[in-house]
C-alpha cells in the first residue's frame, strides 16, 4: 500500500502536549482533536492537512503523556503514515494499535525537507522523495506490529484471537 | 541465566520460568488503571472488543482527576462516561469526588498496588509503583480497553539500566533532585524501551514517598518502568494498607543488566530542570536569578504528606514574595486531611498560598493555575514541555517541594539556605 503527499517536518523530542495540548482533552471526539492537532505549535496543520500526507520527526517523537489522543488527531487530520528517527514507548504502541502506521528512517528524515513530496510504501518500508528521486529505505517493522497492521489495529487483532 | 526484578515479575505473570530481553509476553494484569482523561477512549475500545462485561471489576481502578471537580461542560460529560461505566460494571475501584485524588497518589495510598503487582495504566506515569516493587508501567486508551475486556497485555521483556546511588545526602536534597540529576545525565530518550532498576546505599533509606518521586518520573528518560527492590520500608508503608499478600521479587546475583551507572550523591545540590524539557537540568545554586510569576506545590510526583511538610518546614513564619502566586493542591482527600491535622494547611494559608482540592489541576495545564504568555512558575510537578502549564509563551521550571518554598519566598528560584 502506498502513500503520498505533502512533508511536515517536525524536530526531535515533539512530545503528545505539543500535538494535542491539554486543553483539548476534554473531548475524546476525534474530528475535534484532529482540528486542535499541533494547535500552539503549527495552527494552520488541523486546517490545511490533506489526505496522504506525511510527517516526519526528530527522535522520541510522540515523548511524554500516554494521550492516545495525540495519534488519534494525527491520523483523523488525514496524516497517512508519520516517519521519525525513533518514536517514544508508548506512543509506537498507540501508533500500531489504532491503525496509524508509523516507520523510523534516520536517512530519510535527515535528507527530506519540509513541503517537499514524498511517497512511501508501507509494506516495503521504501521511501522515496518524488521530487528528487532519491529513495530511503526504514527499519522493518516487528513481525507482532505486523500482525497487528495486518488485523486492522489491536481490537480486529484480539476479536480474531 | 539470572534475571532482574522485572524480568522476575514478567516471567511470574505470564507463566513463565524464566524471560529474557526482547521476549514477547502475553502477561495476566493485576490492576488496570484509567482517569477521566483516558477512560472515555478505553470505554469505547472496550465496548467494540464485544465482551458483555469487565475481566474483574475488583481489579480496575477508575479515578477521575485531571478535570474534576468538572472545569467546564466537555469535561463534565467525559467524568460521566467513566461515572456511569463504573456503575454499571459494579468497578469497586471508582474514586468520586470527595473520596478522590491523583491516581498516583492515591493507589500505592489505599494499598491498591503492592510488591510483586504488575499495573497497567492508561496514563504515562502509571510508572509511579516501582516504589513499592511492582511491575508498572503506562499505555495508551485501546491497550487499556482490551485489558478491561481480558485482563491480559501484551508486553516485551526490556532490558534493565542499573541505577546505584552511593554517598551521603546533602540537606533538603531528595528524591525529586535525584530523579531529575540522573534524567540530566540519561537525556529525555536516554533509557527509552528500557527498565530502570535504582539501587544502592542512598535509596535503601529513602522513604516511599521519595521513592514514588523517583519511580514517577522514569517515563522522563523513556523508561518503561522505574522499580525499586522491597524491603523493610516498603512493608513497612503497605502493612496497614493491603490484606493482600506481596510477592517479594530481588535481583538475582548474576542477573544481566544493559549497562550500570553509579552516581555518587555526596556533592549534588538540589536541582531543578529549566525550560522545555526534563533533561535540561542544572544545579539550583548555578541557576541565577530566574523571576518567577507562580510557584506550585503538588501533583502525582509530590503532592505527598512528606512533600507539603517539608515545603510548609521552609514556609512556617513566612510569607510568599509580593507579587507570586502559591497554589499548593494536596494529592488526595486523606492527604489534605492529615495536613489540616498537623498545621500544615494552616503553615500555608498563613504564608498566602492558595490550597486546592486534590485534582492534577495546573500540573497538565488543566485549570486551577494556567500560566499566559511571558509567565514563569516553579513547579513540582514533572514535566516542563513547551506550554505545559498553558501559553507555549510560558516557562515552567521543575524543583523538589523544599526550593519550590524557598523560591515562593525569595520571588525567584532558590535554596532554603538564602531565606
Ligand atoms: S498530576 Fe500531572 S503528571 Fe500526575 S497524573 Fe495528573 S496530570 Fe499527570
Amino acid at each position: 500500500m502506498k502513500i503520498q503527499g505533502k512533508v511536515w517536518k517536525f524536530g526531535d523530542n515533539i512530545d503528545t502536549d505539543v500535538i494535542i495540548p491539554a486543553r483539548f482533552l476534554n473531548v475524546s471526539d476525534k474530528e475535534i482533536l484532529a482540528k486542535n492537532c499541533f494547535a500552539d505549535l503549527r495552527p494552520e496543520f488541523g486546517g490545511s492537512v490533506a489526505k496522504g500526507d506525511i510527517i516526519l520527526g526528530g527522535s522520541n517523537f510522540g515523548c511524554g503523556s500516554s494521550r492516545e489522543h495525540a495519534p488519534l488527531a494525527i491520523k483523523t487530520a488525514g496524516i497517512g503514515v508519520i516517519v521519525a528517527k525513533s518514536f517514544a514507548r508508548i506512543f509506537y504502541r498507540n501508533a500500531f494499535n489504532i491503525g496509524l502506521p508509523i516507520l523510523e528512517s534516520k536517512e530519510a528524515v535527515e535528507a527530506i525537507l519540509d513541503g517537499d513530496k514524498v511517497s512511501v510504501d508501507l509494506i516495503t518500508g521504501e521511501i522515496t522523495n518524488v521530487n528528487k528521486g532519491v529513495k530511503y529505505a526504514a527499519n522493518p517493522i516487528p513481525d507482532f506490529m505486523r500482525a497487528i497492521i495486518d488485523a486492522g489495529g489491536l481490537v480486529e487483532y484480539v476479536k480474531k484471537q | 541465566m539470572g534475571m532482574t526484578i522485572t524480568e522476575k515479575i514478567l516471567a511470574a505473570h505470564s507463566g513463565k520460568n524464566s524471560v529474557k530481553p526482547g521476549d514477547l509476553l502475553q502477561a495476566k494484569v493485576d490492576l488496570a488503571l484509567a482517569n477521566d482523561v483516558t477512560a472515555p477512549l478505553a470505554i469505547k475500545v472496550f465496548y467494540e472488543v464485544g465482551r458483555s462485561d469487565v475481566f474483574d471489576r475488583e481489579k480496575i481502578a477508575l479515578v477521575p482527576d485531571h478535570f474534576v471537580p468538572n472545569k467546564d461542560i466537555p469535561s463534565a460529560a467525559q467524568a460521566k462516561i467513566m461515572r456511569d461505566f463504573a456503575g454499571k460494571h459494579n468497578i469497586k475501584h471508582y474514586f468520586e469526588v470527595g473520596d478522590m485524588g491523583i491516581e498516583h497518589v492515591i493507589l500505592p495510598e489505599k494499598g491498591l498496588v503492592i510488591p510483586g503487582d504488575l499495573v497497567i495504566g492508561a496514563d504515562s506515569h502509571t510508572c509511579t509503583y516501582g516504589a513499592v516493587g511492582a511491575f508498572s508501567t503506562g499505555v495508551g486508551s485501546t491497550d487499556l480497553g482490551v485489558i478491561m475486556a481480558t485482563g491480559e497485555v501484551w508486553l516485551k521483556v526490556p532490558p534493565t539500566i542499573k541505577v546505584v546511588f552511593k554517598g551521603t545526602l546533602q540537606k533538603w536534597v531528595g528524591g525529586k533532585d535525584l530523579i531529575i540529576y540522573l534524567i540530566g545525565k540519561l537525556g529525555v530518550e536516554g533509557a527509552n524501551y528500557r527498565a530502570i532498576e535504582f539501587t544502592g546505599p542512598v535509596v535503601k533509606e529513602l522513604s516511599i514517598e521519595n521513592r514514588l518521586t523517583m519511580s514517577n518520573m522514569a517515563i522522563e528518560c523513556g523508561a518503561k518502568n522505574g522499580i525499586f527492590e522491597t524491603d523493610e520500608i516498603t512493608m513497612n508503608y503497605i502493612k496497614d494498607r493491603t490484606t493482600r499478600k506481596p510477592v517479594i521479587y530481588k535481583a538475582d546475583p548474576d542477573a544481566k543488566y544493559e549497562r550500570e551507572i553509579i552516581i555518587d550523591v555526596t556533592d549534588i545540590g538540589p536541582q531543578v530542570a529549566w525550560p522545555h524539557s526534563p533533561d535540561n537540568v542544572k544545579p539550583v545554586s548555578e541557576s541565577g536569578s530566574v523571576k518567577l510569576d507562580q510557584v506550585f506545590i503538588g501533583s502525582c510526583t509530590n503532592g505527598r504528606l512528606e512533600d507539603l511538610a517539608q515545603a510548609a518546614e521552609i514556609l512556617k513564619g513566612r510569607k510568599r514574595a509580593e507579587g507570586l502566586r502559591l497554589i499548593v493542591i494536596p494529592g488526595s482527600q486523606l492527604i489534605y486531611k492529615q495536613a489540616i491535622q498537623q498545621g500544615i494547611i494552616e503553615t500555608f494559608l498563613d504564608a498566602g498560598a492558595t490550597i486546592g482540592p486534590p485534582t492534577c489541576g495546573p500540573c497538565l495545564g488543566g485549570h486551577m493555575g494556567i500560566l499566559t504568555k511571558g509567565e514563569r512558575c516553579a513547579s513540582t510537578s514533572n514535566r516542563n514541555f513547551l506550554g505545559r502549564m498553558g501559553d507555549i509563551g510560558s516557562e515552567v521550571y521543575l524543583v523538589g517541594p523544599a526550593v519550590a518554598a524557598a523560591s515562593a519566598v525569595l520571588g525567584r528560584i532558590g535554596l532554603p539556605e538564602e531565606l
